[in-house]
């Protein structure tokens, strides 16, 4: 039933990957942390979906590519709970959700306008040092700062 | 040779702190020996620190190194807008090793991951001093003859006081007692406080200063209250007068008892303190010279 409903609002996948349960609000943040402006498969965007757990949801599918997991994780900065299906021949065979990667390499800007990665053309990188609190530390200026307050690049 | 730098006292073990020490015990010893003859040092001095840039530059001489650089980032490129790289990499062409000292945060772990030389942390920001972390330890450790089970009592500007913050993440290797002693608008920020309780190391919080809050102490080590700090200034009058150590409140002190500021001092030590046997400051200073010889000489990969 839910499946069905799903199902009419976007048109279906042969192969493939539906990103799905993405906040409406996050999903052109996680639009362009899966670099898909710069992709040429054929893709798919829903906005504004109706969704029984999170009101308005966003959905994306991409035909024909399947993501690596180092792709998928930067996806939970934003959204933790995405939920992604891997499909093939029409069919959802894998489910997957995504964590937080250990080490965010420029991923995430750093809040601090003495860190020299704000003053410097260089990547930024950040370790997760407590993945419980979602606490970040800066790899340079050693700032800590908590997932919930980051600022994408 | 594997590249070996130092950014932060963070990244080295207690085994390495000690090694590290019982190396600049030998350069108390005899602080002049010619191991880096034909050695060129990079001192860049982005920001300008006369007395780390002394320190540093003595050391490498009385091991025999020539020294190149500058002393501030006016009379650098750097001003012409080039960046830490380009900096970096022109003096990397000349110095078998770079030492600096940066405003900026994280200058130093950056300039560590793109030289082909080591680099030696001078100061970066309000971030790391490692030297001067590892030159309170051998202070420390000279005075008591163990770093091991310590009273600590941390005095002044505990909120923006970078050496403080340095030396109880690298004490954490030895089960001190810390004593927090700072006025409301400088405590110790809660990431410490956190860090002491996730390491289980005990710790007092006062906002007195008196000599009751010092008579455990085995190390007082004092900061600068800075005015900068203070939105209202009626309040740093008041507090800049509290923070003040005395050569009375030492009447019932420890015997054993040492105290250590990071210099320079302004008024939060009496100048009658300065005769008292239990003042060390100058001497903590002086042994800034050997704990350098002996970083300088670890990172070259030159173990003595
Ligand atoms: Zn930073």
């Amino acid at each position: 039933m839910k499946d069905n409903k799903t199902a009419m609002q976007v048109t279906a996948l042969c192969n493939g990957t539906v990103i799905d349960h993405i906040p409406a609000d996050k999903l052109f943040a996680v639009v362009s942390l899966l670099n898909i402006p710069e992709m040429k498969s054929n893709v798919t965007i829903g906005y504004n979906l109706n969704s029984k757990k999170l009101g308005k949801k966003g959905l994306i599918k991409v035909a024909d590519k399947f993501f690596t997991d180092d792709e998928v994780n930067r996806i939970s900065l934003v959204a933790p709970n995405v939920v992604l299906n891997i499909i093939h021949d029409y069919k959802v065979v894998e489910k997957r959700e995504v964590r937080m990667p250990d080490n965010l390499c420029n991923i995430v800007k750093c809040s601090n306008p003495n860190c020299i990665t704000n003053n410097e053309p260089m990547p930024t990188l950040f370790h997760l040092v407590n993945r419980s609190e979602g606490t970040l530390k800066c790899h340079y200026c050693e700032k800590e700062k908590n997932v919930k307050d980051i600022e994408l690049l | 040779m594997e590249k070996r730098s130092l950014v932060s006292i963070n990244d080295l073990s207690r085994e390495k702190i000690l090694q590290l020490l019982q190396m600049a015990e030998k350069f108390e010893e005899n602080p002049n020996r010619d191991i880096l003859a034909g050695k060129v040092i990079g001192s860049l001095f982005f920001e300008p620190s006369t007395r780390t840039r002394l320190s540093f530059e003595t050391a490498a001489m009385r091991l025999g190194a020539r020294v190149i650089g500058f002393s501030d980032a006016a009379t650098s490129s750097a001003s012409k807008g080039e960046t830490l790289k380009d900096t970096i990499m022109m003096v990397s062409n000349y110095a078998d090793l770079i030492v600096m000292r940066h405003r900026l945060e994280g200058a130093a772990r950056y300039a560590s991951e793109i030289s082909p030389v080591p680099v030696i942390n001078a100061g970066d920001g309000a971030n790391q001093h490692p030297s001067q972390t590892m030159l309170d330890l051998y202070s420390i450790l000279k005075t008591q003859g163990t770093l091991e089970n310590l009273h600590i009592h941390l005095v002044g500007d505990l909120k923006y006081g970078r050496t403080v913050h340095s030396l109880l993440h690298a004490m954490r290797h030895f089960k001190p007692t810390f004593h927090f002693i700072a006025p409301q608008e400088l405590q110790m920020p809660e990431e410490y406080r956190l860090f002491c309780r996730e390491n289980n190391i005990p710790f007092t919080e006062t906002t007195e200063f008196n000599e009751e809050v010092i008579a455990s102490a085995d190390i007082i080590y004092m900061t600068r209250v800075q005015r900068e700090r203070f939105s209202d200034l009626m309040e740093y009058e008041k507090v800049k007068n509290c923070y003040r150590l005395t050569n009375a409140m030492l009447a019932e002190s420890k015997e054993n008892l040492r105290i250590l500021h990071p210099l320079p001092r302004v008024t939060e030590i009496a100048y009658d303190v300065d005769d008292n046997p239990k003042a060390y400051y100058f001497r903590q200073a002086q042994n800034g010279l050997y704990v350098r010889e002996a970083l300088i000489c670890d990172v070259l990969g030159i173990n003595i």
